[in-house]
Formats: C-alpha cells, sequence, structure tokens
C-alpha cells in the first residue's frame, strides 16, 4: 500500500489554468497512472472547457459530484489560497493539497480555525497538507504536486520532511542505492499549517507496506512539531527512522522573530531538535548526504 | 517587515491605543522646534532605529529643559548606536522620536504574536515591564502571562480580564488596560502583523494606561494589501545587499565564510551550508533562489554573492521541482561570463537535469561538477584552499 493517496486517487485540481497548475498538472499526467487519477479541473470562469482532456467545473463540489474525486490539489495565487483550502473542505474532500507559497499568515489562521469549528461541530474533517509543500507521491502509482517524477522507485521507504527540495535529496540519495519509497510527503515550511510529522508519522506505522522512514526536520519555531513526533515515535513507532535537521550553521536570530521563540521555551535550534530525535531512538545525521547510506544499515 | 517606534505609534494611536504625545524629527533644528510644540518641561529624545535595547546602548534621553533638547538631539543624531540586536558595528541614527514626558508608576509588558502548535494569536502580557522579555522569560517564567485567542471570537473580555489580573493591574485602570489589550488583538489583526509589542505600557500617576514603546513586525506575504504599511520601509535601517536581493525576490543572508552557495528551497541552502561546515570550511551567505528562478535572477545572484570580498568559491546546489535545471545551468553560464571567476562547483539533479548538465558542458567554462553534495562540498572546499 502507501499513505493517504494510490493508484485509484481520484483528483480535482484548483487553478488548473494557470502557468504553474498547468505546468505542474501535465507533469502529474505524464507520471504513472496519472492519466486515471486526474480528473477535474476548477476554474468558474472557464467551467464546460478542457485543458490536457481533463474537463473544467465551476466549483469544487461541483467537480466532486461529477467526478467522485476525494482529494484536491491547489495553485491557485497567494490572495485567493486560503479561499480554495475552505473550498475543498467545504465540499468534504478526504484531503486537500496546497501547493501555494506565500499566502498570508492570518489568512490560514482564520482558515485552519474554520476547518477546526467545522470538525468539532460534528462535520467531515478534510485534511490539509501544505501549504508551501511539494505535495506527495506514490511511486509508480500517482504523484500530486511538483517534485520531479523520474527520481522516484517503488519501494518501502517512506520519505517525510518539511523542506521540499530536501524531500528530493532523501528521496534520490535511496533510489540511487537501489530502495524504493512507499510515499513521499512535503509537509511544507509556513507557519500555520495543516498534517504534521507525527501525523504522517503515525500513518507510515500504520502502512503495512512501510519498513522504515526517513524524517527531515528543519531549524525555527516556535514549534513543537519534531519534537512531538519524536515522543509519539519513542512510545509507538515499530519502525527505524533516520532523523536530519537542517540548519546546524544558520545563525541565531535572523529567521526566527524576537518574541517569537517564547511560546515553546526555545527548543528550536538544530541541535536542540537532534538531541531529542537521538534520545526518542532515532538514527540521527549531520550529513545529509548520507541519509539513505545509514537508512539502508538499519533494515534488517 | 520591521518600522521605527514613532511609526508603531501612529499605527496604535489609530487603533485607539493612547500612546504620549511627539513628533519624528531628522535634526537638532527639527527637535528643539519639536519640543517647542509639545511645550511642557519635560521631554524625551529617543532614537529611532529598528534594533531594541537602545535605551541601554545611550540613544534615550530624558530633557529637562530646551537647550538639554539640543545638546542630547546633537548627541544622538548620527552616532553609532551599539545595542545587544545591532551586531558590534551599531546602527547610525538618521531619526529622532521628541515626546513629552511620562510620570510613570510602573511598567508593564504586552505583546501579540501567532503561535503555531496551536494556530492561534497569543497575547503575552507581564508585570515585568521595560526589561527585556527573553530574560523575564528564562528568569521568571511565572510573570509572563498568555492566552490564545481564536480568531472568530477575538480577545474575549474575560481573556483580556485574565491578562490584567495576572500583571496586577489595579482596579481602576483595569478597565483602561483590557482596552488597550483588545485594541492591540485588533491592530495586529488588522495589519497582519507578525508581532506588535507595547514595552513599556505604563500606569501613569493618574491611573492611565499609555504604549510608552511600540514595536511591530509584518507579515511580508500580507504586505500587498497594505500600501501604507510598505510605505514606512525604511531601506536605511537594511541590510544593502539583502535589499538588493529582495528586488529580485531571493532571500540572501550574508554570514562569515569564505564559500559562497546558490540553493533552491530553504531546507536545502541550510543542509548544504552545514554539509560546507562539515567538510571543514564555513559558508558566506545564505541563499535560496526559491521556486520561479529566471536567468535574470541568478545573474544577480551571483553578483550580489560576489560582492562580498571574502567569497572565494561558490557552489550552486539546485535539486529541481519547480524550477528546472536548464533554466538555472543558463544562469549560471551568463553569470559566469559577466561575473569575475572563482572556483565554481555546480550539483544539479531533478527536473530537466540532463538538459542543464549538457548546458554547463558545452560552454566552455570551468565548472567543476558534482553528483552529491558531500561531493559537491569537498570539492569547493578543496579549490579554495
Amino acid at each position: 500500500m502507501s499513505i493517504f493517496i494510490n493508484k485509484d486517487t481520484r483528483i480535482i485540481t484548483q487553478g488548473i489554468t494557470g502557468k504553474t497548475g498547468q505546468f505542474h498538472t501535465e507533469k502529474c499526467i505524464e507520471y504513472a497512472n496519472g492519466k486515471n487519477c486526474f480528473v477535474a479541473g476548477v476554474n468558474p470562469k472557464k467551467a464546460g472547457e478542457k485543458i490536457f482532456d481533463v474537463p473544467i467545473f465551476a466549483s469544487v463540489k461541483e467537480a466532486k459530484a461529477q467526478t467522485g474525486a476525494t482529494v484536491s490539489v491547489i495553485y491557485v495565487p497567494p490572495a485567493g489560497a486560503a479561499d480554495a483550502i475552505w473550498e475543498a473542505c467545504e465540499a468534504d474532500l478526504d484531503l486537500a493539497i496546497c501547493i501555494t507559497e506565500g499566502i498570508p499568515v492570518r489568512d490560514m489562521l482564520v482558515v485552519r480555525d474554520k476547518m477546526k469549528a467545522k470538525e468539532a461541530a460534528g462535520g467531515k474533517k478534510t485534511l490539509l497538507l501544505g501549504p508551501n509543500c511539494p505535495g506527495l507521491i506514490t511511486p509508480d502509482e500517482v504523484k500530486i504536486g511538483i517534485m520531479p517524477g523520474h527520481i522516484h522507485r517503488k519501494g518501502r521507504i517512506g520519505v517525510v520532511s518539511r523542506s521540499g527540495t530536501l524531500t528530493y535529496e532523501a528521496v534520490a540519495q535511496l533510489t540511487e542505492i537501489g530502495l524504493g519509497q512507499s510515499s513521499a510527503v512535503g509537509i511544507g515550511g509556513d507557519p500555520i499549517n495543516g498534517l504534521k510529522h507525527i501525523d504522517v508519522m503515525k500513518a507510515f506505522n500504520d502502512d503495512p507496506d512501510t519498513d522504515a522512514v526517513i524524517m527531515i526536520g528543519e531549524i525555527g519555531g516556535p514549534d513543537p512539531d519534531e519534537a512531538e513526533a519524536a515522543q509519539w515515535c519513542k512510545a509507538n513507532m515499530k519502525k527505524p527512522i533516520v532523523g536530519f535537521i537542517a540548519g546546524v550553521t544558520a545563525p541565531a536570530g535572523k529567521r526566527m522573530g524576537h518574541a517569537g521563540a517564547l511560546i515553546s521555551g526555545g527548543a528550536d535550534t538544530a541541535d536542540a531538535k537532534l538531541a531529542i530525535m537521538e534520545e526518542c531512538g532515532f538514527t540521527v545525521t549531520r550529513n545529509p548526504s548520507e541519509m539513505a547510506k545509514l537508512l539502508k544499515g538499519l533494515l534488517k | 517587515m520591521k518600522i521605527h517606534e514613532y511609526q508603531g505609534k501612529e499605527i496604535l494611536k489609530k487603533f485607539g491605543v493612547t500612546v504620549p504625545r511627539g513628533i519624528p524629527c531628522f535634526s537638532v533644528d527639527e527637535a528643539v522646534k519639536a519640543a517647542e510644540t509639545l511645550g511642557g518641561k519635560v521631554w524625551v529624545v529617543k532614537a529611532q532605529i529598528h534594533a531594541g535595547g537602545r535605551g541601554k546602548g545611550g540613544g534615550v534621553k530624558v530633557a529637562k529643559s530646551l537647550d538639554e533638547v539640543k545638546s542630547y538631539a546633537g548627541q544622538i543624531l548620527g552616532m553609532q548606536l551599539v545595542t545587544h540586536q545591532t551586531g558590534p558595528a551599531g546602527q547610525k541614527v538618521r531619526r529622532l522620536l521628541v515626546e513629552e514626558g511620562a510620570d510613570i508608576k510602573k511598567e508593564y509588558y504586552v505583546a501579540a504574536l501567532t503561535d503555531r502548535a496551536s494556530q492561534k494569536v497569543a497575547m503575552m502580557a507581564s508585570s515585568e515591564g521595560g526589561m527585556d522579555i527573553e530574560e523575564v522569560a528564562h528568569k521568571t517564567p511565572e510573570k509572563i502571562i498568555k492566552v490564545f485567542v481564536d480568531p472568530a471570537a477575538g480577545l474575549t473580555d474575560a481573556q483580556a480580564k485574565e491578562l490584567a489580573d495576572g500583571i496586577g493591574v489595579p482596579a481602576a485602570s483595569q478597565a483602561q488596560a483590557i482596552d488597550t489589550f483588545k485594541k492591540l488583538y485588533t491592530c495586529y489583526m488588522e495589519t497582519d502583523a507578525s508581532l506588535a509589542e507595547i514595552n513599556p505600557m505604563i500606569l501613569e500617576g493618574n491611573g492611565n494606561i499609555k504604549a510608552l514603546d511600540a514595536k511591530f513586525n509584518f507579515d511580508s506575504n500580507a504586505l500587498y494589501r497594505h500600501p501604507e504599511i510598505v510605505a514606512y520601509r525604511d531601506l536605511d535601517e537594511e541590510d544593502a545587499d539583502e535589499i538588493e536581493a529582495s528586488k529580485y525576490d531571493l532571500a540572501y543572508i550574508s554570514l562569515d565564510g569564505n564559500i559562497g552557495c546558490l540553493v533552491n528551497g530553504a531546507g536545502l541552502a541550510m543542509a548544504t551550508m552545514d554539509t560546507i561546515k562539515l567538510f571543514g570550511a564555513e559558508p558566506a551567505n545564505f541563499l535560496d533562489v526559491g521556486g520561479g528562478a529566471t536567468t535574470e535572477k541568478v545573474t544577480e545572484a551571483f553578483k550580489i554573492m560576489l560582492k562580498n570580498p571574502k567569497v572565494k568559491g561558490i557552489l550552486v546546489n539546485i535539486f529541481g521541482g519547480i524550477m528546472k535545471c536548464d533554466t538555472i545551468a543558463t544562469g549560471v553560464v551568463t553569470a559566469a561570463r559577466e561575473t569575475h571567476s572563482v572556483p565554481l562547483v555546480v550539483r544539479m539533479k531533478g527536473t530537466n537535469e540532463d538538459l542543464g548538465k549538457k548546458i554547463l558542458a558545452e560552454s566552455g567554462l570551468p565548472i567543476i561538477s558534482a553528483d552529491s553534495m558531500a561531493e559537491a562540498a569537498t570539492k569547493i572546499v578543496a579549490a579554495v584552499k
């Protein structure tokens, strides 16, 4: 299997007619079973038209009703992206993947709050991946997002990272030494986002076709994301994990605002995060070029 | 984006928070005139730079006569003000704020900021105002009160009262304090701030609550809908190279090492810097060319890196997703031809990788190529030694 998506997933593309949306939709359709998976696009002004043979609908709700799609991918520009996430949520999709970079933080605060209120009121929970993320891929089945498909290979290793390009780095290393991936997930680097490391680690733990995981974090915060995932893994994870945190050399204070570091109590340096991961049983490295090699050594 | 204290106070005033009367000044004459206009017997002359800790560095003086205003304004304007946030070189003072004096009975701290973990806005307050809040958090964390605000409801009366009670505002001034907290929250949300801090917020002898300082930081993703805040930008307060980089939508931070790095993606850029250090050298900068790089952007990135005289070699590390390797390769070749040469190691993978490698190979330039990050770091470290 895989996590979240597979060859039978049916997908709506929000922002399919924009430049970025078009470029990547074409690549996603070309990848593995993409032609069957990408079944609808959304643009209220172009409803009834087709692009790459994919029908365009006026709304997510209509696209879902007509095609049975359960997942959407969002390339809508920043000013409208939070509304696009909410539209996917109101249509009761299972998963919305937001690629868009540069969404105002306030817009994300408001939409996350609305999503949580909907769930609390008994409404369907729509998972959100991102924003500002590369998306996710289940190799040889389906690719949803902007990652280069050709570096992936089907297999049994999970990859999760905040950073897009670092996810590709880990995947390419695995493929090079003959280890394929079950799924690779980029959770995105924005301060207010959907799925966290812990959510993805839980999914990998439950996936019978994932044997081991590479988890990649970054400095910064305040966000207990990596630490929370590490603590959960210590108690529950049945599979070996290689961990890396980018930013050992990053200068203090440049990325983190003044009062910002206060809330978490300041455990947001790379060294502190690496120490927690190591304490929780991860095999950690300071050399990002040896993530795959280390993981290979952990496999029985 | 950061702004000056006097600009922050203009914003607070617009949202109904009480601030002292004050006038921004650019010369000694203007400062004296400002004091005359304000009237009274006591004035505060405050250096306007973006860094905090101005008082300790000698950038804030209380004047008890117009002669003193003149003399302090003369001392402060043009000085290199060194604080714990400016670095040892300090920051040149080009603007002053002259304010009426305040009758300070008690100093508090209050701030609004976004909390990633709860995905809410956190309002923090403390009885220990006027001090470095990080020190308070470290030594006496129990003296910081926090409430987390649901954006649909806003800061409730109960939450605002919890803050006022928690920091010990006397009963007679509670209503004013609660009002100030609620206005600060509204201001934070409506201006798309990422930090709005009043330190100190004071209790005056007559029981009034006032914002004696104002520190703001704004979400750069939201500036497109706030032209009035963009107008507050002061380029003199920013690093010249970082400004140049931002014109081309490049994220650049200069560092102390001698190896320039050009990378796509913040995470990979940091990992590249980490690898350079691991192999025995230090990075000269952080530079993320972002997702949509053009040939022009890459050329500008090279120029900015090479302006730094310490740069003895450059490592380009690109993993193509949105970005296509051939675009980067064309940019690298153009830039390498235009700019003076230092050893250059290029590692690229991903979308259109073969096309990119072909462009580099056919350029006739002495570009060293590498397959892995470790190999790239080893080669550039060897090349600069």
